[in-house]
Order: structure tokens, then sequence, then C-alpha cells
């Protein structure tokens, strides 16, 4: 009989190797939406020599049923070439890049510039009435960063959704 | 594409039209046979055919029915199904059939003709994004822009279609691929890329398995369809093996006949309208054996009372079936019949004993339950009941002893075929299970028969869903296919009726079936018999005035109009809530609404 912990919800970050051919990202965001799987994030670029691999990173919820069920779903879809559960394989990186502009003038320049600062955001652009930072880290730091500009003058967010690597001698190959 | 492709592109020798490379990759496949229907986009595709005779073509009337036929050749044979369409409103006819054979996993390559690529996206004449429907309706899917890939592509989709649990794969061939001019190249011996199913069970996975099986004092066998998909080997080791170890069998709708339904060992069918025994004894088990089926909730009932005591073993070539619906304790992943013979090795080099005084008190107990007779009626008075007319259809086809395939429509008579009709041989029994698709029987029938010229092909069918393909008489017609139509009359959508009167009141919204054709005439103007019994009596002899007929038959059967298909479990019920039958509907009145919510 299923226990309380099947239950339990977890997040998984899911490093999927992939024929880079046209159609798979719609094969692969169709099967979510399709069964009704959640998509936190997704990002996918071309990663060998030859641009026949690319490389799909999905942050994705749910029971442990699910997370399976959606690993095995992802792993008999044709193209697929590898699967793997990020959050199961050991300790692993996730980074994610965000531009945020903020409009702001006065002494709200300077606490904006000295929070970027502490933040390690750099800036990309300037205008005497604006910035753009540019930021790198995982989704908490990304969070805290943007909920402090807010009362400076937050004026735009754009965020390119996780990217993750395993930490040490393990590697993905297709 | 992939380098596979490519590199067998490199090795190519001979350069001829995409239409011909097309046919020369189905005749390197196998294909015998393809179901198909004209149009502008596959003119280039037809005029080849044209100037050939080892692929015979097979005019339907209606691209649904092209794909049900090429399942119904599928499952007969154990081959590859091929359809051909055109594109726009072929593709997208096709698409019922495509999600048909996804969810029965029946292989198949539908090829639908495509606007030329430099119209791709411009909203031409007949243009559909047939990828982009198909894909949730197919394994997989292409469309071919390169004609350098085009032979690759073809050879890629067989095997698709064919390895791992098998499923329709569509390949989309725009025009000027079909004129252009390109390299064919045969299929590659290499392994593929990224799909290699697992094929051989795990030993460790076995050995559990056997343990289990061994320690069990309440086992069950229940197998499914992916038994008939591994091929009639399969089937024979099931029923070695469950003879073997004495275990009680249960067959889900797509398995029947892999077992056979004549052995003593064999409970019947099991799940929503199946025998009192099966799911008394899947509830009742403390060890179950599922080959080849997939927790599907018309077997289940109710998850969290299914089998509530049961350790869980699931044999399944899908990775993705295991733990999806219930949650197993050993899975294997692997061919079934590779599985079952891994299994009766362990089973034969075990020495665990056996609680062989439990297993008996287990068939004693089993032997309780079927003496219930869940499946009894009273043929009585003026009115045939459905029922009978299934029984007696099956006894005279078994007396007259012929090999006889049975495909059906879905509803109320799906159910009393299943119930009512004998399968001993896997691949004789043809119906839509997944998706439930009405109209599904008369197609599959003419694919059925196209594969076994000389056997006895009948669809057992309602007066409501053989309205949905009837136009395939006239592809009956055409090639002389002596397909027999045995409908059975009740004037309802039988299965809609008895919901609506167990569930919704006894209010019957839309579900009579009005303004009915003359069947006898509807069959002569298709130029094959027509038949109508309305009397018991006369019920035999029009049986086998039917199957004796050389040509097509519809038969007519007038059935009793208020006859429930029972025994049956309510929607978001037990396995041991089942009601067996009239009188016994106050049964239904606990469903509760989240029952009611299921379909």
């Amino acid at each position: 009989m299923p226990d309380n912990n099947e239950n339990k919800l977890r997040n998984a970050t899911i490093a999927v190797l992939v024929d880079n051919e046209p159609g798979i990202l719609a094969r692969v965001v169709g099967l979510f939406s399709g069964r009704g799987y959640n998509i936190e994030s997704l990002t996918v670029a071309p990663v060998d020599e030859d641009r026949t691999i690319s490389r799909i990173t999905i942050v994705t919820g749910g029971t442990e049923m699910v997370i399976e069920q959606i690993k095995a779903q992802l792993d008999r879809l044709v193209p697929v070439r590898k699967v793997c559960d990020l959050s199961l394989e050991g300790a692993h990186l996730a980074r994610e890049l965000m531009l945020i502009k903020v409009v702001c003038t006065g002494e709200q320049r300077m606490e904006a510039l000295r929070l970027a600062d502490a933040f390690r955001a750099r800036v990309v652009d300037a205008t005497t009435a604006s910035f753009v930072f540019e930021m790198t880290g995982n989704g908490d730091k990304l969070e805290a960063f943007t909920a402090l500009m807010r009362p400076l003058g937050l004026a735009e967010v754009v965020r390119t959704g996780v990217i993750g690597i395993a930490r040490g001698t393990y590697s993905l190959k297709a | 594409m992939s380098a596979a492709i490519q590199q067998n592109a490199t090795a190519a020798t001979q350069t001829m039209s995409g239409a011909e490379i097309v046919l020369r990759a189905l005749k390197e496949q196998g294909v015998e046979v393809i179901f198909g229907y004209p149009g502008g986009a596959v003119l280039p595709l037809y005029d080849a055919l044209f100037q050939q005779n080892a692929i015979r073509h097979i005019l339907v009337r209606h691209e649904q029915a092209a794909v049900h036929a090429a399942e119904g050749y599928a499952r007969s044979t154990g081959k590859v199904g091929c359809v051909l369409v055109t594109s726009g409103p072929g593709a997208t006819n096709a698409v019922t059939g495509l999600l048909d054979a996804l969810m029965d996993s029946i292989p198949l390559v539908c090829l639908t003709g495509q606007v030329p690529t430099h119209l791709i996206g411009n909203d031409a004449f007949q243009e559909a994004d047939t990828t982009g429907i198909t894909r949730p309706a197919t394994k997989h899917n292409y469309l071919v822009k390169d004609i350098k890939k085009l032979a690759g592509v073809m050879h890629e989709a067989f095997y698709v279609a064919r390895s791992g649990r098998p499923g329709p794969v569509v390949v989309d061939l725009p025009k000027d691929i079909l004129i252009g001019q390109g390299p064919y190249h045969e299929a590659p011996t290499a392994p593929h890329r990224s799909y290699r199913p697992q094929r051989e069970p795990n030993p460790e996975m076995i050995a559990q398995a056997v343990k289990l099986l061994k320690g069990a004092k309440r086992p069950i066998v229940y197998a499914g369809g992916g038994i008939v998909n591994a091929g009639p080997e399969a089937s024979r080791l099931l029923t070695e093996f469950v003879r073997l170890t004495g275990m009680p069998c249960t067959n889900t709708l797509m398995g029947l006949g892999t077992f056979p339904a004549s052995d003593k060992q064999f409970l019947g069918m099991l799940g929503m309208h199946g025998t009192y025994e099966a799911n008394m004894a899947m509830h009742g088990c403390d060890v179950m054996l599922n080959i080849g089926a997939r927790f599907d909730d018309r077997v289940t009932g109710r998850l969290n009372a299914f089998a509530p005591t049961a350790k869980k073993i699931h044999a399944d070539i899908d990775q993705s079936s295991i733990n999806k619906n219930v949650p197993v304790d050993v899975a294997i992943i692997g061919d079934a019949g590779l599985t079952l013979k891994a299994l009766l090795e362990a089973w034969q080099a075990s020495e665990q004993p056996r609680h062989t005084g439990a297993l008996a008190d287990w068939w004693r107990q089993i032997e309780g339950w079927r003496g219930i007779q869940c499946l009894r009626y009273q043929q009585e008075g003026s009115i045939i009941k459905p029922q009978h007319a299934i029984r007696r259809l099956y006894e005279i086809t078994q007396e007259i002893g012929r090999e006889t395939f049975i495909t059906t429509e879905v509803g109320q008579h799906q159910m009393w075929a299943a119930q009512y009709f004998g399968f001993d041989k896997p691949n004789h029994w043809m119906t839509s299970g997944g998706l439930g698709t009405m109209g599904y029987g008369l197609p599959a029938a003419m694919g059925v028969q196209i594969a076994h010229p000389d056997a006895l092909v009948i669809d057992i069918a309602g007066e409501a869903s053989i309205l949905m393909n009837i136009q395939e008489m006239a592809t009956i017609a055409q090639y002389r296919l002596p397909v027999k139509v045995f409908i059975l009359n009740n004037e309802y959508m039988g299965m809609v009726r008895q919901w609506q009167e167990l569930l919704h009141g006894g209010r019957y919204s839309e579900s009579y079936s009005a303004a009915l054709p003359d069947f006898v005439k509807l069959a002569e103007s298709f130029h094959a018999r027509g038949v109508r019994i309305t009397r018991p009596e006369d019920l035999d002899a029009g049986i086998r005035e039917i199957l004796a007929h050389p040509g097509p038959v519809i038969a007519d059967i007038a059935v009793a109009k208020d006859e429930n298909c029972f025994p049956m479990i309510p929607s978001g019920a037990a396995h041991n809530e089942m009601i067996l039958g009239p009188g016994q509907e106050g049964g239904v009145k606990g469903v509760t609404d989240e029952g009611k919510v299921l379909v």
C-alpha cells in the first residue's frame, strides 16, 4: 500500500540529451502539457561540436511516482538519447541568467548599485535614469535580488530558466 | 537528422524518384498490402503504385477506415500495417485511427501526402500541419524535407513501429520530395542511435518474481495485449507457464486469446464487465503477475481498493507503464515472450517449496465464485437476447470448425462478444480497447479478410456503431471480401442507454437510434446479402445461412432493447463491489459523485 512518503512532492532538475531536429521541443512540451505535468522552467541549446545534439534542462515537480513517470515518458521518445535526474545523481549545480532593468533616480540609484555590488550583479547598460543588471545564480538568489529592486524602481525582468550540471567527474553523454 | 541516416546516405548506390524510393522501401520492409485513398499531394505515389505489381493497394472509402483496416491486418498477422493518405483532410481523417492504434499498441506506418516544401506554412490548398496534429496520436512521426534522408526515414519508421511497445508512425511526404530524384539505400544493419528498447528481462527481477510466485498462497496471472504483440510463441509460453504453475489466469480485453478460453484455469476477462470470479480473484489474491497489461482504469476500478493485499509483479516492455497507475513490488522490463521463457526456466530451476494446501483452498474459493454463474442468462419468450445471439454464433462457428476472426465495434455488443465468444488463440480477436472507437469493426474486418482470404471474418456490431463506417461496404463489395456483419440491433446506443438508466435517472438523452436504415436493403444496395432475424427460433438457421453464404452479409438481429451488460463494476467502485445483474442496480445508487465523474 502506498505510504505517505509517496505523496510527498519534490522538485526535479532533469537533463535530457536529444537529437537536434525540428519538432523535438514541441514533442517534449507536448508530452508535459498532454499528460498534465508541470514545467517550472525549460532551457534548450545544442551542445556538441557539429550541433546534432541538444541538451534540455527541465525543472519540474511532483510526487516520486510522477517524476519517475516523467523520466520514463521522456526516455521513450524516439529522438531522446539520455535522461538524467540531476536531483538524484548527487550534488549538482543549477544556474540561471537574469537581466533586470531598474528605472530610478537620485539616492535610489546609489542604493541599487550598492545592492548590485553585494549580489555580484554586473551593470551592462546605464542611462541617467536606468540600469540593466546582469546576474547569474540559482533561483533563490535571483529572486532575492529582484525583491530588493522592486521598491527601487524595478521595470523589467528576463530570465533564461535553469541549466544544471552534476558536480565531480560524472558527465552526461549521448 | 541523425548521423546514422546521413551515413547511410553516403553509401547510396542508385538514384530514383522519391515515390520510387518509398515503394522500394515498402517492398524491402515486406509490405504486401497498403490501405489508402488518393489525392493531389500523393499522386506521384499512386502513379508509382500503378506501375508495379508487388504491393497491392486497397482503396477504402474514408481514410479513418484505411487505418482501422491496417490495424486489423496488423493485429491478425503480427506484421506492420501500412496506410497511404493524402494531405490535409486525408491526414486529419486518419487521426482517429492513429490514436486508436497508439492506445492499443498496434504497429502501423501511415504515409501522408503534404504540400510541396516551399508552400509549407502558407495555408496552401489541402495543407495541414500533419506532424503537429499527429504528434500526440503517434508513437513517432517524420516530415521529410530532404530527399537524401527519405530512404533512411522510411526504414526507421518501420523499425520504430514494430520495436518495443509497437505503435503507429506517420511519415509526412511533401509532393516535391516524391517527385524529386534521390538516392536509395537499404535498411541499416547497425543498431538505432537512440531507440533501443530493452527486450531481455533482468534475471534478478525474474528471480524475485519467481520467489514471490512460489511463495504465494493466492496467486493470479493477469495477461494482456502485450502477449499478442510478442507473437504466438508468447501465448504458448503463457499457457505452458500457467498450466505448470497451476495458477488461475485472467485476460484483459486486449489479451483475450492469449490463454485458451476453454482451459479450466481460465477465469474469463477481468475489469468493468469482467467475470465475477476474475475480479474477486484479483481482489483477493496475495501475489499478482501482470504480463503485458497496463493497469487500465477499466481493469482496476477504484485504485485505492485495487488488489489491496497483493504483492504485484509487472512485466511490460514499456518502462513508462511501470508504476504509472499502480505501484508495483517487482518490475520486469522486457519482451513478454522472453520474460515468460525466463520465468519458466527460473521456476523449474527453483526448489522453493509451494503452499499446495493453500493453493487448493484458493481454487476452492474460486470455484465458489464461479458457482455464481455471473454470465448466466435466460433465453425465453419471443425476443432474442443479445447474449444468446453471440453464444450461438460462437457455438455454431465451433461446429463449423473454420478458422474464425472476430472484430467488434464499441459498446454493449463488444462487451458481450468479449464475454460470450471464446477465444483459444491469439490474433483472432480485434477490438478497439483503449480509445473505444465506434466504427472500428467493419474496416478492421476488411483488413483481417485481406490478410486471411479463406477465413471466416465476423464483425460483431451494434446498429449505431456500424453506421459510423458503413461506407466501407463499398470497399467490401469492390474486393469481394466475404465479411459477415452481425448487428445486434436494440435500437439504442446501448452502453450510453445503460449508463443513463443506471446513473442518470433513466433520462435517455439522445441515445435512441432513430430513423435507422433498412439494413437488408442497405446490404443489397452494396451488392451484399441482407438477412433479418427477429425470432429466437430462427436464430440458429439464420446464423448457419449467414456463415454459409460465400459473399458478404449484413445480418440485422433484432434483440431485447432493454438488456444491460452485466456483471458490471460501477465507475469508482472496487472489484468486490460488482453488480451481477438486474435487480441489483440498487448497488449503483451507492456510486459517489467522485465515481460519477469517471467515464
